[in-house]
């Protein structure tokens, strides 16, 4: 296997990535090998950003790299590839903040270390994650928040969670711009992640402790 | 005989913005009558206190304490940020309240807020604020996205005035959609067919374009009025107002509003020379910005928030490409035309501070946010005046106790020697009262060098 293409993307090559993986779609291969290798490279990317060689601009772009090279494939594929899921995550903006970007870049971390993400968007009222919890079942909770309010929101959705007696079916984790662990006692998460690969690391222990 | 403002040095400069600092006028051009003596003294006292922390040259008499809030005056007087935004007398008294109550050393103004109907009458997309897009009770957010697209970049190098008249500005303000008519100024040059370029101004929507500037204008009038009132009083009473203005780095000019997070760091891969290109024209621009506005307003410190170059937002190598560079010729020539340029490094400087050390001493002020203010103290330290850096977190969950704990530990390393100002480290919307009075009274207590 060459892995032309994980070198590719893992060293932001972006004309070569996409170039050689519409070589590879026109040449006839299995699509479903196209998007492994795809995945091997976010791994490579998400170790070298733990790594601190890579930052919020590799993510960037390696998540537009992998989203042009699925829309290639995607016209290949009999039916929807059956990834294996590792578990669930349910995550969103708390009540009151609009922030997104760096949710985004969690739930396209998550994804693509393989957890099933359904993500409730911005100003998220705590009745709606408990929806959510009840419909969609979640190992793991991601509460996301940059503003100080959001730090009652999150305590809030938290009390939510408890009161509909989920609480202790689910995992809580939080983060934002100026979350610590300070503000997680106070909102009754179980961890704060400082950074995306903390949030995917937080969800492979919780979820692989299940 | 005084020296004219173009045979200054940029020493001579900084001192005369000090000087217009400490002598303020009221609206007719008069000097400012202050309400005592008393206040008089202390006005000029907190200045020079601030303005020998920043200069680096002595030791003021103690350390300086300031309060940066964002919408905390609201809730401290129990009223929503909507309130503010809408009723200036409410805008008014709550800043004033805030000022008196804490009576810390210089004010940012009442401006943060901003003049709700000011926004809806020009249909401002950038943010929403109370009532529009967010709930009464909570503070003005940003809709990031691509306000200018990525094959823009010559339109805005080329001609970044008419850039933004024909093409940002319609976007940002629905109000403004038909700006996009306008004609193209520098062709304006003959009489031949000359009349052409003036239709649009006869067409209804361009009309009323015009129309919603006319009354928005007013209405921005009204506000700053409100606005120049509160400063002319608090002056009066001895509180200096922090700020003459503002101006931003390059870097953070593109990513915040024009381009968003997504597409300045997408470009830095796919087209980096244009937006190194576009970065070196917005340059001059931005230093025009701060000291036009330090010249109107009589006040040397230039305020500059720093958003995309925190840690984790850039390597090493990108920032030192892509973001000091023109950030440093901005603030070199803030420096040149004697202002003293106050970047706010938001989020953590960690990784960035032996890279901005390269500035001359005594010429800058930095806010410090969430980096490691002992780090920061010999690095950066050495040659700039620091501010902060009490954390949200604590003035909004911690103690008196804990804030005054934390208060002498900064006096005791950041303030050595001087070249050091207390405040909080990042905006803050929600606090205990009483963590703000401690970090303020402990301040002025133990802050005193001996």
């Amino acid at each position: 296997m060459s892995k032309e293409l994980v070198n590719a993307i893992a060293d932001m090559r972006e004309p070569e990535a996409l170039r050689v993986a519409k070589e590879m779609v026109e040449g006839g291969s299995d699509p479903l090998a196209i998007l492994g290798e795809a995945r091997e490279a976010m791994g490579i990317v998400g170790q070298r950003y733990e790594e601190g060689t890579y930052f919020l601009p590799e993510l960037i772009l390696a998540g537009v790299m992998l989203n042009q090279i699925a829309d290639m494939v995607k016209p290949q594929l009999a039916e929807a590839p059956d990834v294996e899921r590792h578990g669930k995550v349910l995550i969103g903006t708390v009540e009151g903040d609009i922030h997104d970007i760096g949710k985004d870049i969690v739930v396209f971390m998550l994804d693509v270390n393989g957890f099933d993400v359904l993500d409730l968007g911005i100003d998220v009222r705590p009745e709606k994650f408990v929806e959510a919890i009840k419909d969609f079942q979640p190992q793991v909770v991601g509460l996301s928040g940059f503003l100080t309010l959001a730090f009652d929101s999150m305590k809030d959705t938290v009390e939510a969670i408890k009161k509909a007696g989920l609480r202790d079916k689910v995992k809580i984790m939080i983060g934002g711009g100026q979350i610590s662990d300070e503000i997680r006692k106070h909102t009754g998460a179980d961890a704060y992640g400082k950074d995306a690969m903390a949030g995917v690391s937080l969800a492979k222990e919780w979820i692989g402790a299940k | 005989m005084e020296k004219e403002w173009g045979e200054l040095s940029p020493d001579g400069k900084q001192e005369a913005l000090f000087q217009r600092w400490l002598s303020p006028k009221d609206p007719e051009g008069n000097d400012l009558k202050f309400q005592s003596p008393e206040a008089e003294k202390s006005y000029k006292e907190r200045i020079t206190r601030i303005e020998d922390a920043i200069q680096m040259k002595k030791k003021p008499d103690r350390v300086p304490v300031i309060v940066i809030p964002s919408f905390f005056a609201a809730y401290y007087n129990g009223m929503t940020p909507q309130e503010m935004m809408y009723d200036y007398d409410k805008l008014y008294e709550a800043f004033r309240k805030f000022t008196l109550d804490f009576a810390a050393d210089a004010h940012i103004g009442a401006t943060a807020p901003g003049p709700g109907r000011f926004f809806e009458v020009l249909d401002y997309g950038l943010y929403a604020w109370p009532g529009h897009g967010v709930s009464p009770e909570h503070s003005y957010q940003c809709n990031e996205g691509e306000y200018m697209k990525a094959d823009e970049y010559d339109a805005l190098i080329q001609d970044p005035s008419g850039f933004f008249s024909n093409v940002y500005l319609p976007r940002v303000f629905g109000a403004l959609e038909p700006f996009q008519m306008l004609p193209f100024l520098p062709g304006i040059l003959e009489i031949y067919g000359v009349a052409f370029n003036f239709i649009p101004y006869g067409l209804p929507p361009v009309q009323a374009a015009y129309k919603a500037l006319f009354e928005a204008g007013g209405e921005a009038l009204k506000w700053a009025g409100v606005l120049g009132a509160f400063n002319g009083e608090m002056a009066s009473l001895g509180f200096p107002q922090l700020w003459g203005g503002f101006t931003k780095a390059p870097f953070d000019v593109i990513g915040d509003t024009l381009r968003g997070t997504k597409g300045i760091m997408l470009d830095m891969y796919r087209q980096p020379d244009k937006l190194l290109e576009a970065m070196e024209a917005i340059t001059p621009l931005m230093i025009k910005m701060g000291v036009g506005a330090a010249q109107m307003t009589g006040q040397p410190i230039i305020f500059i928030p720093l958003h995309k170059g925190a840690d984790g937002f850039l390597s090493d190598e990108q920032y030192k490409t892509f973001y000091w560079p023109t950030l440093r010729k901005v603030m070199l020539g803030l420096i040149e035309e004697g202002c003293v340029p106050n970047p706010a490094a938001e989020g953590g400087y960690n990784s960035r501070l032996e890279v901005v050390k390269d500035l001359p001493k005594g010429k800058t002020l930095w806010m410090i946010d969430q980096s490691d203010m002992v780090e920061v103290k010999e690095t950066l330290g050495e040659n700039a005046c620091l501010l902060g850096n009490m954390s949200s977190a604590m003035l909004h969950l911690g103690t008196p106790d804990e804030v005054r704990d934390y208060a002498k530990k900064l006096i005791d390393t950041a303030g050595k020697g001087g070249g050091f100002i207390l405040s909080n480290g990042a905006f803050f919307d929600h606090a205990k009262p009483e963590n703000v009075k401690a970090m303020v009274d402990f301040t002025k207590e133990y802050g005193v060098y001996r």
